[in-house]
Formats: structure tokens, C-alpha cells, sequence
């Protein structure tokens, strides 16, 4: 079915098949109701973009998913930049089930999805037509009911007035469903915005209040009459399978409903959380571990650097003569880089909330892929995926961790819901479970190369990559990997904004039981560090200022060197620092954004403290300046705790680390000072929920060279090895 | 049953003593602004104020609130709380929100032991506190601000 989705879904929709239609009494803009919404195969037929109710209220259905990334304000930023409802009116709600309506256009608009920081772009024309259309429907209800010029009639803070003439939207908003919509709007110019990048002044989010005082709900707290929660038993090591299972003790426990199997484990399914923990430690299970991952960590990492010291599997980039390049070089360095596997590690536990009635099964969770979802909910159900509906909760983080083809956490909730009768429960993981459950950011090892000139110039820059691909065997490989190469084990490393003579990236895509996934920034967490950390050792053999060194590398790339220039200038690169404070500089592109970092670290014990951290980025236009100053600033805190501090071992294929105490992440007391510099931009937005994190690690990196002329070339920095 | 005062009530509890109080919180009383993220201590999320002292409701029984002053989330009210909220909002701390919660109440706790705290001070109140989206930037500033608002 998941097939299905992906052939008949047509790769290009870039057109806005815009379109108005009544609904519950007020008006509901989205696409035409008797044309493309009718050939969406009836999901959500009465879906759109914007409903206006009768009594004024204005919603919003999002394309995307908020983990936190803020896009849900962002939307409603673009949508009533055109609108011009008063904010106070204003929802906004996830929309699902139509990926005509809700295909990101990122990805050819094929299916609906949140990731690869693509949100505000994919929304940036869709939303403000959306909110054009209505506001000219609106308009034109007005004008006849006022037999006024709609020219003359103006709109604010959800007001139409003309002279002394003055109504709600609410009154005009089934009149407007009455007419004809209009063939197509004109959008206001940027010179005329009033909210697109203006600042929190302007313009805060509308739902810091209830995410500060509790009231904000997500899928833990779904809450529905006779709600379950299960607990889940997983294999402890990946590919293992339930042989046997006892149970008997567990059931008769207090509160405990049902122990059911299902393919991933064993659910234990009771009236409260507590009582399913208390109930899940008297189950004993048998695991048929024939299929598992044996390895450890250790056996693993010697692999990928035997891999890596061989030629790749796969050539990503060859350009210029690299043995020429190597043949006239003075200097050649050679340096590897170590990965470990992370956890994405929201704080809210992975989970998600199903219920079959009279044959329509509903799914509530963190639904970041919810066309694919809504296929594989149906497939467990067995039922047609029109019997079907996604609730998209916001989410208490997610970092990637919610865009799994293989739906995990969906088929499970629907799984156990099926097990007990169609009965409503919540799956709800653990700490341990979320941290054990698989998916990781994948381990790599790099093998970099590099030849310098007598003037300190590249002559060759050689780069082996070795590790698992994250879309290999999923539906995405087919646009994804080309020639043997998963563009995401390469991204930020295949190409470079420096100009080199010569330049070879190979892959070694390796094959190891461990389920892999996106993580924030995904390919750029590592490639980034490698890149730029081996370039702080090229500009110290070559003798040059690192700032200098890639800037002269950087003619042809006029934005990543501005981005560079203004993030040095900003940091006072060059001028002189406290007694023991030291900086680190590092550039990286993702997502279409560049990011420049220029960190100052001192030393304490044997580790890094990061006081500052200046920012220079060009994200295109920044539609919510201070979300993407917050995301740039959150985007540093988590790559930086990554690299400081996360790591996930395999001990004979188990994952060692469980809880906080092991799996450790960045705490208050690590957060550096971080200051935010956005480049004036008039192009169309590109990503910011990501690309924050790249540059962090090797530009603390290149400080703490600075410092103690120590090179750290394995992850995380407080390993006992880097000690 | 057990019985408590909550939110500034008299609340009796029909739940096991064994019981977390996160759970009781969540499951038995509805109350789900106190978020679950770690059940050992370990992220904060769960912060809550027992007798105004910031405690882990994950590893806090049932058993051992019987008779004591429990404030969540739902009833942080006051100068301090209000003080509180508003520079969270203000300064749009919250990305997901997931774990603010936590972090109002254990800021709500120490603005009401020490009026002016130190940067070292908030790292030292809310260092069990964890933020994934790394919030702790605005977290601090926003303490900063509460304190300027109750001076």
C-alpha cells in the first residue's frame, strides 16, 4: 500500500489549484471542492487550508507538523499576512488525509510530510494565497451585500469596513462560500508586509502562554473516555523475535486489561501507566535472537576504519586529477573522524494513541509522515485507508524521530488497539524504551585526505565516508540514493562551497542490524565536523588564518563568504580574547541556509566550556526573525551537547545507555551565550529547524585546538579516550 | 485513599501509595500539565512544588504527599508564578514546551527563596531541569526578568 502512495502520487503539483467552499455554515478555502479535493479519493473531503466559522473564529489546518520548530506560527503568520484576521481569532490545527491538499512541495508535493527543514517553504506561497483567497471572497461578500466598489473596502484586525460600514468576518463568511471564487489573487508586495519578518514585538507566538502555564496538550495527554495505556516489551536486541511469553502473574495484576503480542513485542495493556510498569516486570519473555545484531560498539568501529582505509564502495564526487593533485603537493595530511550512534532523545517518550469504532480507526501522535502512517494504520487495521484519521498533536520534540517509514509507534498503538477490541489506548514508552528503541543517527567513520602546495593552497582533498544508510530497503531510496550513494550519508560533504582542484568523496555504505534515521541536521552532523575540524588542520599546516584560508577558498560561493565575513566581524575574529579563552570558526550549508559559528571556548578539567557562540546565517527571508533566532540558538544547544556529551554504546548488540544518567545531553549550566546575526535576504525561505547544528561541533572543535593543541577526532569529547 | 492538599484543595486520591504522583497526577486526576520524561529523576519535566519545595513527582509517592501542600502547574498562581509566566511568554521561551512546565516550577521555587539570583544560581536550580530544544538561553533570561519584574 505504502508503494502505492508513493507511484500514484503525481511529482508535480507545483500549481495552486486554489479553491473555496461552504463549510459548517462559513467559508473553507483550499483546493477546488468539485475538482481536485473530490479526486483526493473522498479522504477529508471538507479539508482546506483556512476555515472561517460563523462566529469569526479562523482556522488554520497546518501542512506540517510542530515538534517545536514553530511552523504552526509561522503558517499563521503567512496565511494572516494576507488575511488580515485579528490574531485573537486565529487556530491552528494539523490537517492530514489529503496530500493533494497538504503534499510538501519541497518533495514534489507526492505526500505529506515535516522534515528536512522545508516547512516554510513549502508554505510560503501555499499559505499566503490561501489567506489572499479568502480575504477575497470576504471582500467581495461585502461588496454586494454593500453594493460598494470591493476596491473600497478594507480589512483590519478582522474587520471589513467601508466608511461607516463595519462587520466581523463571521458575517460574511457563508455569503462569501455563495460565490464564485476568484481565478486568482494578487499577493501584497514585501514593501507592504506587516507581520512577515517582523519581530516578537510585532508578533509573539501564540502559544508560548499555553506552553508556559501546562495547558498546551500533546499526544501524552490525549485524553478519551475508557483510555488505555500499554507498555511495551521490546527484543533486547535489534532483530530479535518473541519465542514464548508468560504472562499469567502480570494479568492478574491490579488495573492490567490484556498482555497482547504483537510484531514488535509484547503490549501490556492497563487502566494507568503505573499499573502497566508494575505489570510489565512480572512478564518473562523468550527472544529467538537467530536473526539479532550481535555486535558491540568496539567491533563495529574497527570494521568502518578497515572500510575506510580501503577505496569506497561508491564514488559520490570526482572532479580534477586527484593523484596529480596528491603528486604536487608539499604536504600531504591524513586524519579520520569517529561517530557514534545517537539517540534523537525528545523529552517526551515516543508515543501514540489509536482507537477502531464501527470500523474507522483513528490514530493521534506526532504524525510527521501522516500519508504514510495513515497507510500503514490501515494495513494493521485492515481496513481501507479512507476508514482512516490521523490527529496531528503537537509534540514534545522530535528532532526526526517521528518520520519512520516503517511507522513504528503507529502500527503498535493500532496493533494493541486491534489486539483488545478496538479499544482506545495510548502506547507510551519509556525513557529506556525511547532510548533503546532504535533509530538512531547512524554511526560513521571519516578518512580524510589532503595535499597543500608549497603556498599553502589544496591540491587534492580526498574523503571516505563509511557507515549505514539511512534510506536504503524504504521507499525513499528510489529518489534518495543514485549510483550506490545515499545522498544523506554524503550531504555536506559531497559538495563543498571552497574551490578545490581536485576532489574525490567515496562511500562505503555498510550493513549492520541497527535501525537508522534522520536526526536534526542528519548527514551534516558529521560530515560538517569532519570537513571543517580537517580544514582548521589544513590552515594551521598551511600557515593561515582559518578565516582567511577558506575565504580565499570561497570566491566562487559569494554567500557562504559573506555569511563567514559577518560572523567573524560580529565575533571580533582576530582581535584580542581574555587570558584563556580561545575561538574556533566553522561554515557549514544545510538545508539551503549557510551558517557561519565562530565559538570562544576556555578550558576546564579536560573539556571545553563554550561561553559564546556568534551566528551569522542566510536563510533566505526569516518570515518569524526571533523563531529563527530561538531554532539557530536551540540548534546549537543540541549539536552541542551531542558532541560534548551524547553517545550510544552496543554492548553484543544491546544499547548500554538507558536514562539521563548515561545517555547524557546539554544542561543549563553548558548553554553558551549565543548571538544570532540574520543576513537581509529577498529570496524564498530555506531551512532553520536545522541547520543550527552543524556548525557547532567543529568550530568548538577548532577552539579547543586553540587551547591545548589537542585534535579530538572521535565523539563524543568526554570519552575516556579524549581524556 | 489517600488525602492531600492540592493546587490549595483538600484532595483525597483513590490510587495505591506505591504510586508516583506524576501518575496519580496524570492518570487518576487529570491533571496532565506535569509531563512525564524520564520516571527516574534524571530531566525535570515533572517538577512540582511539595510543602514550595521543587520536587521529581516521577520518583515522589502518593504515600509520601499524604497530608502535604502539592502545587503543579494548573495551580501556579501568585506574584511569583505570575511574574514567572509572563516572562516565559514574553520572551517566547517555549519551542515544544514539553519540559517548561518543569522549568516554571522550579523557577517559581527559587524566586521564591532567592530574590536576585545569580547566573551560577539558576545553573545550580534548574541544572536537573533539561530543555532537548535548548531553551536554557531564554530559560535564564527569562529568570532574570521575573526577578526584575517581582523587585
Amino acid at each position: 500500500m505504502l508503494k502505492t502512495l508513493f507511484e500514484t502520487a503525481s511529482p508535480s503539483r507545483r500549481g495552486f489549484l486554489m479553491g473555496a467552499t461552504a463549510f459548517a455554515g462559513g467559508l473553507m478555502v483550499g483546493l477546488a471542492p468539485r475538482g481536485a479535493v473530490a479526486q483526493a479519493g473522498g479522504q477529508n473531503p471538507f479539508q482546506g487550508y483556512v476555515a472561517i466559522a460563523p462566529d469569526g473564529v479562523v482556522t488554520i489546518y497546518s501542512a506540517h507538523m510542530d515538534m517545536g520548530q514553530g511552523i504552526y506560527h509561522g503558517i499563521a503568520t503567512l496565511l494572516n499576512e494576507e488575511l488580515g484576521a485579528d490574531w485573537r481569532q486565529i487556530r491552528v490545527e494539523g490537517g492530514s488525509g489529503n496530500p493533494k491538499l497538504f503534499g510538501n512541495l519541497a518533495w514534489g508535493g507526492v505526500m505529506q510530510g515535516t522534515g528536512g527543514s522545508t516547512g516554510t517553504g513549502s508554505s510560503f506561497e501555499r499559505y499566503r494565497r490561501a489567506g489572499a483567497l479568502a480575504r477575497q471572497m470576504l471582500v467581495n461578500a461585502a461588496a454586494a451585500e454593500w453594493k460598494v466598489p470591493a476596491a473600497e473596502i478594507k480589512i483590519e484586525n478582522g474587520t471589513l469596513s467601508h466608511g461607516a460600514r463595519k462587520a466581523g468576518f463571521g458575517e460574511f463568511a457563508a455569503k462569501a462560500a455563495a460565490l464564485p471564487p476568484p481565478a486568482d489573487v494578487k499577493l501584497k508586495d514585501a514593501s507592504e508586509w506587516r507581520y512577515i519578518g517582523k519581530d516578537r514585538a510585532v508578533l509573539g507566538k501564540f502559544d508560548s502562554r499555553a506552553k508556559s502555564t501546562g495547558r498546551q496538550d500533546y499526544t501524552i495527554d490525549v485524553k478519551l473516555p475508557g483510555l488505555l495505556t500499554a507498555v511495551m516489551i521490546h527484543p533486547p536486541r535489534f532483530g530479535a523475535k518473541v519465542k514464548s511469553f508468560d504472562a499469567a502473574k502480570a494479568k492478574a495484576m491490579k488495573g492490567v486489561v490484556d498482555v497482547v503480542q504483537i510484531p514488535r513485542g509484547i503490549a501490556v495493556v492497563a487502566d494507568n501507566m503505573w499499573r502497566a510498569l508494575k505489570a510489565r516486570e512480572a512478564v518473562s519473555v523468550q527472544w529467538d535472537e537467530t536473526g539479532a545484531e550481535t555486535r558491540s560498539s568496539s567491533d563495529l568501529m574497527a570494521s568502518y576504519r578497515a572500510a575506510a582505509a580501503q577505496p569506497g564502495k561508491a564514488i559520490a564526487t570526482d572532479k580534477g586529477d586527484l593523484t596529480k593533485g596528491f603528486a604536487s603537493a608539499a604536504k600531504v595530511l591524513e586524519a579520520t573522524y569517529e561517530f557514534p550512534y545517537l539517540a534523537h532523545a525528545a523529552l517526551e517518550p515516543l508515543n501514540a494513541v489509536a482507537r477502531i469504532e464501527n470500523g474507522v480507526v483513528e490514530v493521534w501522535g506526532g504524525h510527521q509522515m501522516p500519508d504514510v502512517y495513515q497507510m500503514a494504520a490501515a494495513q494493521v487495521a485492515g481496513v481501507t485507508p479512507d476508514k482512516v484519521k490521523m490527529h496531528v498533536m503537537k509534540t514534545g520534540g522530535g528532532f526526526g524521530r517521528r518520520a519512520v517509514i516503517d511507522a513504528d509507534i503507529i502500527t503498535e498503538a493500532v496493533g494493541v488497539s486491534k489486539a483488545i477490541g478496538g479499544k482506545p489506548v495510548r502506547v507510551q514508552w519509556t525513557r529506556e524504551d525511547d532510548t533503546r528503541g532504535g533509530r538512531y543517527r547512524p554511526a560513521y567513520v571519516h578518512r580524510l585526505k589532503a595535499g597543500l602546495d608549497a603556498s599553502g593552497n589544496i591540491t587534492a582533498w580526498q574523503n571516505h565516508v563509511v557507515g549505514q544508510s539511512i534510506v536504503a530497503g524504504t521507499p525513499f531510496a528510489a529518489g534518495m540514493v543514485k549510483n550506490g550513494v545515499d545522498a544523506t550519508s554524503v550531504e555536506g560533504a559531497q559538495h563543498l562551497p571552497y574551490a578545490l582542484p581536485a576532489m574525490k568523496v567515496e562511500l562505503t555504505t555498510t550493513d549492520v542490524g541497527v535501525p537508522v534515521l534522520w536526526w536534526r541536521a542528519v548527514g551534516s552532523t558529521h560530515t560538517a565536523y569532519a570537513v571543517e575540524a580537517f580544514l582548521d588542520e589544513l590552515a594551521e599546516a598551511a600557515g593561515k588564518d582559518p578565516v582567511e584560508f577558506r575565504l580565499a577558498m570561497l570566491k566562487d560561493s559569494p554567500r557562504h563568504a559573506q555569511v563567514l565575513k559577518l560572523a567573524a566581524e560580529k565575533a571580533d575574529w582576530g582581535k584580542p580574547l581574555p587570558a584563556g579563552r580561545f575561538r574556533g570558526v566553522a561554515l557549514a550549508e544545510s538545508f539551503g541556509t549557510v551558517v557561519a559559528q565562530v565559538v570562544e571556548v576556555s578550558v576546564q578539567g579536560k573539556a571545553p566550556r563554550v561561553h559564546r557562540v556568534v551566528c551569522a546565517l542566510d536563510c533566505g527571508i526569516a518570515v518569524n526573525p526571533d523563531n529563527v533566532r530561538a531554532q539557530i540558538e536551540g540548534g546549537i544547544g543540541f549539536g552541542l551537547g551531542a558532541i560534548l556529551k551524547s553517545k550510544l554504546t552496543l554492548d553484543k548488540g544491546a544499547i548500554v545507555e538507558g536514562n539521563f544518567d548515561t545517555y547524557e545531553v546539554l544542561r543549563m549550566e553548558d548553554m553558551p551565550q549565543v548571538e544570532v546575526h540574520i543576513l537581509p535576504s529577498t529570496n524564498k525561505p530555506s531551512g532553520v529547524g536545522e541547520p543550527g547544528v552543524p556548525p557547532i561541533g567543529p568550530a568548538v572543535a577548532n577552539a579547543f585546538y586553540a587551547a591545548t593543541k589537542r585534535r579530538i577526532r572521535a565523539l563524543p569529547f568526554n570519552r575516556p579516550e579524549n581524556a | 485513599m489517600i488525602e492531600l492538599t492540592l493546587n490549595g484543595k483538600k484532595q483525597a486520591v483513590d490510587a495505591e501509595g506505591d504510586m508516583p504522583v506524576l501518575w496519580a497526577l496524570r492518570d487518576v486526576l487529570g491533571l496532565t500539565g506535569t509531563k512525564f520524561g524520564c520516571g527516574q529523576a534524571q530531566c525535570g519535566a515533572c517538577t512540582i512544588l511539595i510543602d514550595g519545595v521543587p520536587s521529581r513527582s516521577c520518583q515522589t509517592t502518593l504515600a509520601d504527599v499524604a497530608g502535604r501542600n502539592v502545587i503543579t502547574i494548573e495551580g501556579a498562581n501568585g506574584k511569583v508564578a505570575e511574574a514567572v509566566i509572563n516572562a516565559w511568554v514574553s520572551l517566547d521561551v517555549p519551542q515544544c514546551g514539553y519540559c517548561q512546565s518543569g522549568q516554571v516550577m522550579a523557577t517559581i521555587a527559587l524566586l521564591s527563596e532567592n530574590k536576585k539570583p545569580s547566573d551560577a544560581d539558576i545553573d545550580a536550580a534548574l541544572s536537573g531541569n533539561l530543555c532537548r530544544c535548548a531553551t536554557y538561553q531564554r530559560i535564564r533570561a527569562a529568570v532574570h526578568e521575573a526577578a526584575r519584574a517581582l523587585a
